[in-house]
């Protein structure tokens, strides 16, 4: 039941095949692999956030953000690749903390926080660009998103590192938060802190998937547009509650395979990929509203105490 | 609104034989209640007698099993707290249930403003409010002001304004001065009194005995879901009161308490601590040694233990090894509090047995990871089985999740508030061995409860709060009248 979206997943790639068989040799699926390889990567981040009861809206402008400044101070210069790397990894760091810091201590909801920090950036990009991005990526960066075995791998151990996480203390300290943050206080818990760290993962979740998509997609001022959405449905999609405390790292980055899975259908039946914004809206208003009818069954438990409360 | 006439001598308020049972338990048998017009009957009981359910009854929350209500002469069939409204009767909660953000008429007149071509007609509510104000004696405050400006006090007056706007001929007021200051209590008194005069049956729910003997006429006293006496409050004195609420058997088994050579050094003491709902605490507990706290609704016992736990800090005085100013630095310090709401405060429901009990260990980081099933073991969970939610446990089972998840860090000090609180009675037992195994090992417990059998059958001494201070000390075994005494009686008495 916790892993119910392998299946659907397995079951769209069938649909894909039977129109394009290319997808189950293993150069086709590794290439399917290489495509959602962002999109994954930003689930994982986005889980974090999103078990621990936030939301982050900011990874799409982020995103562009990375990939702007990128082809900027590259400016096709080999030899700049790997100090703007840490650049750019430092800034994804940052713009989570910010997120984080805003949320958990000035107790901003999430979501207008991360609301403001996306249009923030969206207009920093735009002043800085003025519309028309400069510059252009080393070949040495552009590979980490082209190449299929670089794509993989940077998956895999960004895969690990976040299963890893959800195992160790701060990742079930983190979930127990999201799950009941007043029990979780009373216990000793740094609620604060281990939200803000969340934030911090989504953040570099942003700038890793950015420096993929840059080598992927290429340099746009567009490049980042709407991908915190499609975040947010593959981890309402895994069966991750919005509100916290339930779901598994695992299924979100399943989910993420899953609506990738679904735009490539999609684009192989020729349905317009305009279509796509639709089909994830359609998706996170139906998981919701699939997790809020079990909900009542919470309030209408007998509480034994009730009779005898004075 | 028609003025009701005044007669003493018509019940307007007559439930004969009501009984209610909740899933099994009999909760209420055979319960007679009169209320007159212009007259103020107290309910008085201890927690878990039946005075609210009888309230609910009334107000058509709950349906009874079995007999009859009449108002007025007339018997009457609730199936719905608007047909009790409709009947006459109107309830202030504890909590009271106002939007702040709102005027004090539009609040008197929520869900069934006046229209005037389809629109609100402010006028005639601000109307209609500021006369039922002015009949209050009430000008502190007016018909426009918002509800969230007003202090508690005035609060209760809108409550009671939106109760007569209805025409209500009963009002039942739920401790209403429970969370009232000291000078607040005296504007309620005038209160109550002028509807009195209005003719209004008043039923008072307290366990505040001096506002028993100032305000009632007549007191009912329930105990166990049943009626034990019905008196003219002025044919009554204190003492009987309290004999008639309390004086039970112990109901069940408790551990044997602590031997004098069991109880060892002082492990936490507290000198002259206090913050705003707490004033000039003194207390020191030892190891071995399981101190009981008792008082009323509204004396302070949550606050004392989230204070000592740092979670609501006191603000001075001084207290070693540390007085925390969080729960991490109390933590710390050994100490650890089982809270009263469990689902609230104790546990993430939708998370396992095994992170449950592994919280704290791992918020300090303190690994215990190994231990999680002897732990379950040496609690007695029942199946002892870490992976599952912990939301589908039992009360008891879960309560004994808690006690392992602070078992991980092996506290000096262990502090429970309402332990056995929701948990069924065979659990109850297991709980109350499991407490006693702990301070018999050397921890010093602190331990809140409202069920005072549980108190004198657990404790080696008890401490009474009343009004945020400790008031007196009784020895093991004290029995429920002394210890009422205590927490009841005021300055006066």
């Amino acid at each position: 039941m916790k892993y119910a979206i392998f299946v659907v997943l397995a079951l769209l790639l069938a649909a894909i095949a039977v129109a394009n068989p290319f997808i189950l040799e293993p150069a086709g699926f590794l290439a399917f692999v290489k495509r959602a390889a962002p999109l994954v990567i930003l689930a994982a981040g986005q889980y974090f956030v999103i078990v621990s009861g936030e939301f982050d809206l900011s990874v799409g402008s982020l995103v562009t953000v990375e990939v702007v400044v990128a082809a900027r101070l590259i400016d096709g210069n080999e030899a700049a690749t790997w100090p703007v790397l840490a650049l750019l990894i430092a800034l994804g760091l940052l713009v989570g903390l910010v997120n984080g810091v805003v949320t958990a201590l000035l107790r901003v909801p999430s979501f207008i926080t991360t609301l403001g920090m996306m249009l923030i950036l969206s207009g920093a990009v735009f002043l800085w660009t003025g519309g028309a991005p400069r510059g252009a990526l080393s070949q040495s960066f552009r590979v980490f998103g082209r190449d299929t075995l670089w794509a993989v791998l940077i998956t895999l151990a960004v895969g690990a590192a976040a299963v890893l996480l959800t195992r160790a203390t701060y990742g079930r300290t983190l979930i127990a938060t999201g799950d009941n943050e007043r029990a979780a206080a009373l216990s000793g818990v740094r609620v604060a802190r281990a939200r803000i760290l969340a934030f911090v993962i989504s953040g570099l979740a942003a700038a890793i998937a950015g420096i993929m998509l840059g080598g992927f997609a290429g340099v746009s001022a567009q490049v980042g547009q709407g991908l915190e959405f499609s975040a947010i449905t593959a981890v309402v999609l895994g069966g991750v509650a919005l509100g916290g405390g339930r779901g598994s790292v695992v299924a979100a980055m399943g989910g993420a395979l899953t609506l990738e899975a679904m735009f490539t259908l999609l684009n192989l039946y020729g349905i317009s990929g305009a279509l796509e914004y639709t089909v994830q809206g359609v998706i996170i208003v139906a998981a919701v509203a699939a997790g809020a009818v079990q909900l009542p069954r919470l309030f209408i438990t007998p509480r034994k105490g009730d009779a005898h409360a004075s | 609104m028609s003025t009701i006439d005044v007669s003493l001598e018509v019940a307007v308020l007559s439930m004969r034989r009501i009984g209610k049972s909740f899933l099994g338990v009999r909760v209420l048998s055979d319960v007679d209640l009169d209320a007159q017009a212009g007259e103020v009957h107290a309910v008085v009981g201890e927690n878990g007698a039946g005075k609210s359910t009888l309230m609910k009854i009334l107000a058509g929350v709950h349906a009874p099993d079995s007999g009859t209500i009449s108002i007025a002469g007339s018997p009457v069939t609730f199936r719905h707290p608007l047909d009790a409204q409709r009947a006459g009767v109107a309830i202030i909660y504890q909590e009271l249930t106002l939007l702040p953000e709102r005027s004090v008429a539009e609040n008197v007149f929520l869900g069934r403003e006046p229209l005037r071509r389809g629109l609100v007609d402010r006028a005639a509510m601000e109307r209609e409010t500021s006369r039922l104000l002015l009949e209050l004696g009430e000008s502190s405050f007016g018909a426009r002001d918002l509800v969230g400006r007003l202090s508690v006090a005035q609060q209760q007056v809108v409550e009671i304004v939106k109760a007569l706007s209805v025409d209500a001929r009963i009002i039942v007021m739920d401790e209403p001065t429970a969370s009232l200051a000291e000078h607040e209590v005296e504007l309620l008194y005038d209160l109550v009194r002028r509807l009195r005069e209005r003719g209004v049956a008043i039923l008072y729910i307290s366990h505040r005995m001096r506002e028993i003997f100032d305000l009632s006429q007549q007191v009912t006293v329930l105990k166990d879901g049943v009626r034990v006496a019905t008196r003219a409050t002025a044919e009554v004195t204190q003492g009987e009161l309290v004999s008639l609420m309390v004086g039970r058997e112990l109901s069940h088994y408790y551990p044997p308490r602590a031997g004098p050579e069991e109880t060892g050094e002082v492990l936490l003491s507290i000198r002259g601590c206090g913050n705003a709902k707490l004033r000039d605490i003194d207390l020191e507990l030892r190891a071995g040694e399981i101190t009981g706290v008792a008082g009323l609704q509204g004396s302070g016992r949550t606050e004392l233990a989230k204070a000592v736990f740092g979670a609501e800090p006191f603000t001075h005085g001084e207290m070693t090894p540390l007085r925390p100013r969080s729960v991490r630095e109390a933590i710390a310090a050994g100490i650890g509090l089982v809270t009263e709401d469990r689902k609230a405060e104790g546990l993430a429901l939708r998370q396992s047995v095994g992170d449950n009990a592994l919280l704290v260990a791992r918020a300090v980081r303190r690994g215990a990871a190994a231990r999680v099933r002897e732990l379950l073991d040496r609690v007695r969970l029942a199946p002892p089985d870490p992976d599952r939610e912990v939301r589908y446990l039992s009360g008891g089972n879960q309560q004994k999740v808690v006690l392992a998840k602070w078992m991980t860090v092996s506290p000096k000090v262990l502090i429970f508030d309402e332990p056995t609180r929701g948990v069924d009675v065979g659990a109850k037992a297991a709980i109350h061995e499991l407490v006693r195994e702990l301070a018999r090992e050397g921890m010093a417990v602190l331990m809140i409860s409202s069920e005072l059998p549980e108190l004198i059958g657990m404790s080696d001494r008890i401490l009474v709060l009343r009004e945020g201070r400790l008031v007196g000390e009784l020895p093991a075994g004290s029995s429920e009248e002394a210890i009422m005494h205590l927490a009841a009686a005021e300055e006066a008495a």
